[in-house]
């Protein structure tokens, strides 16, 4: 009897609560979509596309733990990106070691690199950190090209080792160590740490007021949120086989912004949404004739519409329709219901 | 070699004052990032390429034509994109560079992603100190200097400058007292792209034109009022200056030196703020809550 309780615990819990509200399937269909999808398919462009999505999306959600959570306004986020890309691939290139203990170095070299960029931007705030996090990539872009012995120059570093050489097995590390990271970020953002950062943003005097060492936490912020794009950076560069100066640019940070606001920002699920939406399609739409040509103009003229009309973020945007708060108890319920499904209360 | 530094830094330094003046009003008065500017420079740019090289009116219609174009092209974008979504600053600021990439990509379209000439509009060199100053080098320098102090005495001694500066200080106020504050953003956002659209101008024959044109004085802009302090319109033209002499004296000192020019002038923008984070002349305003 007991046994067989604790062998009917996950699906108790998988009916009570996840399958109440349409948010927690939609991750749940998402896990399970991206660990069965090469189960359908071989296709190895689609599995390339799928598993660079993974990567960007560990970008782009590390972009919004730092931006989003604690009101630091990052527009150089490719620092970090570029870092444990080249972090990795120096080490890997130069000594000869295996990826598998470059790729975690790489992403640890990205979190000191955090924490050496954070220095000067504890000191800062709104958008002077804004304009001044836009300039560190470019002044590392200017080092690298100082030291073209070390790195390579314009041509960057290439003919690194693959961490896995079959394709499906590469798309497994990628989607696994993305839903991974992703969670992992989102934890320490649902904890109490992540409500310390949500109080710096929104008032960092009161914080400081209330006796949180805000400089800590917004320093944690962004080692941490180094360490998750460097990880990215690592496996792009591992996965590419080549690492150089087009993972600092410019628009390559701005390609972070763009994937977080479009999803919805202080959410970490936002962005992830923002890159599976916005990078396979502008991905996919290569092969259309016109667009496949234009699709820059066509991904930029589709986030001006959307953000037009959405300007809090898609997912944000979606979730309220179709999920309501409960006024009296504060929990989350699907739209249809008439009472909420914890405290029964009326949610008219 | 200090002469070349001299002539450079100053011309440079001129046309990154224009830029950076732009950018420091719409930031003060509206609190927008604008991403764009660069782009506005731009246009400017290629409208002057077409009205001279395709069109073939003179220069003294093409100019006018061209700065019109630009503000009106600035204040277009500001109505359709940027009003409606005001109160979420995260969207404005990538509104802001979507409509940089839909410029950049209307340009490359248009014209293709190749480099464009223009030929000078006054031909000649004149020796100082040793090195030959072109006369159209000299023409931007005072086309800069007409304009900036030009926008100095509208901004000082005009309503709309007294305006423009009290919505920058203080909006509530500024709004209680009666300023329209929306058509005075309206109205620095037109000052700010016809600045960008007179520097996009006078560069236009002075190098080559092209859709990614917008990128590299868009970093330096922003280095230029980060250090001469956000809002500060006498910082960004002191920070212009010492940003295009840097710039200048890394490409004349240091081997390979224009690979690098970006990255001194921005350890120059990190080292001001470490020493003073609100930059050399900004003011260490109370946080706004």
């Amino acid at each position: 009897m007991f046994t067989w309780r604790v062998l009917k615990r996950p699906f108790v819990l998988l009916r009570t609560e996840v399958l109440v509200l349409p948010s927690r399937v939609a991750v749940l269909a998402f896990v399970v979509g991206i660990l069965a999808l090469p189960l359908f398919t071989k296709d190895p462009y689609l599995l390339r596309v799928v598993a660079l999505t993974s990567i960007f999306a560990i970008f782009a959600a590390s972009w919004d733990f730092l931006s989003g959570y604690s009101g630091q306004v990052n527009l150089g986020h490719a620092l970090f990106f570029g870092a444990g890309a080249y972090g990795s691939s120096l080490l890997q290139h130069h000594l000869g070691w295996s990826p598998w203990i470059t790729a975690p170095i790489g992403a640890v070299v990205a979190g000191g690199v955090g924490f050496v960029a954070g220095i000067p931007c504890l000191r800062l705030r709104g958008s002077y950190l804004s304009l001044a996090t836009l300039a560190f990539p470019l002044i590392l872009v200017g080092l690298l090209f100082a030291l073209p012995d070390l790195s390579g120059g314009e041509l960057g570093i290439s003919g690194i080792e693959p961490l896995v050489r079959s394709r499906v097995g590469f798309y497994y590390l990628a989607a696994i160590v993305m839903l991974v990271s992703v969670f992992a970020m989102w934890l320490v953002g649902d904890s109490n740490t992540g409500l310390l950062l949500h109080a710096i943003r929104e008032d960092e005097v009161a914080a400081r007021a209330s006796g949180i060492d805000t400089q800590r936490y917004k320093m944690l912020a962004f080692v941490l949120s180094a360490f998750f794009a460097g990880l990215a950076g690592a496996l792009y560069a591992h996965m590419l086989r080549v690492a150089g100066p087009s993972t600092l640019e410019t628009a390559f940070s701005f390609q972070a912004v763009i994937w977080g606001v479009f999803g919805g920002v202080a959410t970490i699920y936002g962005p992830v949404i923002g890159v599976f939406l916005l990078y396979p399609a502008t991905e996919l739409l290569g092969g259309v004739p016109w667009v496949g040509e234009h699709r820059l103009l066509v991904f930029a003229l589709v986030v001006l519409l959307v953000l037009r009309f959405v300007p809090e973020g898609v997912s944000p945007w979606l979730r309220d329709k179709i999920e309501v708060v409960c006024r009296r108890c504060k929990a989350r319920n699907v739209f249809a219901r008439k009472d909420c499904r914890v405290c029964a209360a009326g949610l008219k | 070699m200090l002469a070349s530094i001299l002539v450079t830094g100053l011309v440079n330094g001129g046309v990154y004052a224009l830029l950076a003046l732009g950018f420091s009003l719409v930031f003060g008065v509206a609190r927008i990032v604008n991403i764009a500017h660069g782009a506005f420079y731009m246009l400017a740019a290629y409208l002057i390429y077409v009205l001279l090289d395709v069109v073939g009116v003179g220069v003294a219609v093409a100019v006018p034509a061209a700065v019109l174009g630009t503000v009106l092209l600035g204040l277009l974008s500001y109505w359709i994109a940027i009003e409606p979504i005001r109160e979420h600053e995260g969207a404005v600021l990538i509104t802001t560079i979507a409509l940089t990439l839909v410029f950049q990509e209307v340009l490359l379209g248009f014209f293709g992603g190749h480099f464009l000439a223009n030929p000078s509009w006054v031909d000649g060199t004149f020796p100082l100190l040793g090195v030959d100053v072109t006369y159209q080098q000299l023409f931007t320098l005072v086309v800069v200097a007409v304009v900036l102090g030009g926008t100095w005495a509208v901004l000082e001694r005009t309503r709309l400058g007294i305006a423009i500066r009290a919505t920058a200080n203080d909006r509530v106020t500024a709004n209680l007292v009666g300023m329209n504050v929306r058509r005075v953003e309206m109205a620095t956002l037109a000052v700010s792209a016809g600045l960008a659209g007179i520097a996009g101008a006078v560069v236009a024959p002075l190098r080559v034109v092209d859709p990614l044109m917008w990128q590299a004085p868009l970093v330096t802009i922003l280095a230029v009022v980060v250090v001469g302090g956000l809002g500060s319109l006498k910082g960004s033209i002191l920070g212009a200056f010492l940003i295009g002499y840097v710039e200048a004296a890394t490409v004349f000192l240091v081997p390979s030196g224009s690979f690098i020019k970006g990255a001194v002038a921005l350890t120059v923008m990190v080292t001001v703020l470490l020493v003073r984070p609100e930059g050399l002349f900004g003011v260490a305003f109370e946080e706004e809550r």
